[in-house]
């Protein structure tokens, strides 16, 4: 592995839902440009975890953060920093595809848009579908509703979206689990071509997707509490040829999870 | 074998069961349906042939022959639309600050349960209070104004309860990507919530609005006017409305006078119609628009 600079980094991360905590002691350093999967048995706060990084668990009522993160270096939850400044830097796609009811051009602008971004937005658009690998597919139904698009085509056109705003940095919730194989390697092939330019973190729960996409990978485990903790973190292949961990070697073997 | 003898008798039974059952169904269907031809027929044999142009442009009078409900079709007209003027914004924002801003504390159920139950309050006791508050405490007088304010009182529970189960059919995933694009609260509320919610506010405020609009009750709480010889200039004058004239007209013992209720009845159910027709065709409008 080539030594990678920083672009996100946990400092003890704790994450309380109400009284529930979440995650528990968190410190995990994800490099530019490569492929961080985030895995673990379900429950186990991988998502969670993944939603600190860009400030989604501010949506849910009664959760708090303790611990750090770092942006480029800045921590992304000090008083003076905006979430939507944060969101709008660090673009995220979920699970199951989430387009918006309206024009398979304005799910792409929706970005721009909201953010005020000058400029030509039809260019704009057009990059961003074609740097998703769906222009071709769709370039003659811009002004169709995006309802109508197949699952896949729906899924990388929330990535799309998301690439529209040119974030640094894009954050994956099992962005595949409402697949079907064909459509999970379209993703897949569009991951590894993205991280020329992008940071990607993904969560996933399929062990063979991580072992094929990823460049480092976190384990998490919950303790007795049901607090997520993370068990092991670094390269990929170290981490699933020869882990040091007897848990992870466990999980990735399939004995437990 | 005689197990499935057994089943195909029972099988027999059921299937009668079931067309027994979905005839009363279709019966208690009907019934619905019977009623309300009953109840047209009725009025237009009645109405129909007092029904004309002069009767819609001329003023209440003690000769049938020459009375109209000019005035009463003007009044209704006035205190509906101030009534959707003031409805409409206060009761959508009311359900936008509820469901989208306002944090899940004791405070937010509290204003909840006194919506709910300001919903089932009787008419006339909104009467009593646009009576006490809007034409005495506000000295607004008898006025278009207080009566409007008065039906904007009782419609606000039916229009804001409407309009939170509008904005709560938004999918959740549907903010949150909005969210995650870095969408301000009020981006999401204004590109995302609202062109999804609109049709479904749209139909909750014209059901209440409909509602509102043959309301005698309230009206004569606050002392609207039966015998009015002018048409409301501004929201300062006084008015009646069709709901009261048609009232007064049924108690009054000549028979010509119950065939005028009948013709009034049909004036107020075409209004109704037409304001229904016209949420109808919003309501497609926006939802074309969404689909798109």
């Amino acid at each position: 592995m080539i030594h990678a600079t920083v672009s996100l980094e946990a400092k003890g991360l704790e994450l309380w839902y109400g009284k529930f905590q979440a995650l528990r002691g968190i410190s995990v350093v994800i490099p530019h440009n490569q492929i961080t999967a985030i895995i673990g048995p379900s429950g186990c706060g991988k998502s969670s975890l993944l939603r600190c990084f860009n400030r989604m668990n501010d949506l849910i009522p009664g959760s708090r953060v303790k611990g750090e993160v770092l942006f480029d270096g800045r921590s992304i939850y000090g008083a003076d920093v905006d979430p939507t400044e944060v969101r709008y830097r660090i673009g995220m796609v979920f699970q199951k595809p989430n387009p918006f009811p309206k024009s398979v051009f304005d799910n792409v602008a929706f970005g721009p848009r909201v953010n005020g971004i000058q400029g030509n937005l039809e260019e704009r658009v057009e990059h961003a579908l074609r740097r998703a690998a769906l222009w071709d597919e769709i370039k003659d139904r811009l002004h169709k509703s995006a309802m109508q698009l197949s699952g896949g085509q729906q899924q990388r056109l929330c990535i799309a979206r998301t690439l529209a705003l040119e974030p640094e940095v894009i954050l994956m919730d099992e962005p595949c689990s409402a697949l079907d194989p064909v459509a999970t390697l379209k993703i897949e092939d569009l991951m590894k071509s993205l991280v020329e330019e992008y940071t990607i973190v993904i969560v996933t729960h399929n062990m063979q997707q991580a072992g094929r996409v990823s460049d480092m990978a976190a384990f998490l485990m919950m303790e007795e509490d049901r607090a997520g903790t993370l068990v092991e973190y670094g390269p990929t292949a170290q981490l699933f040829t020869n882990p040091k961990d007897k848990r992870t070697e466990d999980y990735i073997t399939g004995r437990i999870g | 074998m005689k197990n499935g003898l057994a089943f195909q008798r029972h099988l027999k039974v059921r299937k009668i069961k079931g067309n027994v059952l979905s005839t009363l169904f279709l019966l208690a269907t009907l019934t619905g349906i019977l009623v309300l031809i009953v109840l047209i027929v009725d009025v237009f044999k009645d109405g129909l042939g007092w029904l004309d142009w002069q009767f819609i442009t001329s003023y209440p009078s003690r000769k049938p022959q020459e009375a109209g409900l000019l005035s009463a079709l003007f009044g209704t007209l006035w205190v509906m639309a101030l009534t959707a003027l003031f409805t409409f914004p206060i009761g959508i924002g009311t359900a936008i600050y509820l469901e989208e801003y306002a944090p899940d504390n004791r405070l937010r159920r509290f204003i909840q349960t006194n919506i709910n139950n300001l919903a089932g309050v009787p008419s006339i006791v909104y009467g009593l209070l646009g009576l006490a508050l809007f034409v005495q405490a506000l000295a607004l007088g008898r006025s278009v104004l207080a009566g409007a304010m008065t039906l904007t009182l009782m419609s606000l529970p039916v229009i804001i309860i409407a309009a939170q189960e509008a904005i709560r059919s938004v999918p959740q995933s549907h903010r949150l990507g909005a969210f995650a694009l870095g969408a301000t609260r009020w981006q999401v509320v204004r590109r995302i919530v609202m062109p999804t919610a609109i049709p479904g506010m749209l139909t909750g405020t014209i059901l209440a609005m409909s509602r509102a609009i043959g309301e005698a009750a309230p009206m004569i709480a606050i002392s609207a006017l039966v015998y009015l010889t002018f048409i409301p200039k501004d929201p300062t004058d006084r008015f009646t409305v069709l709901p009261i004239q048609i009232y007064n007209w049924v108690s009054r013992p000549q028979e010509e006078f119950g065939h005028l209720a009948a013709a009034g009845i049909i004036v107020l159910l075409v209004v109704l119609l037409t304001m229904n027709a016209a949420a109808i065709f919003l309501r497609n409008r926006y939802q074309k628009r969404t689909e798109e």
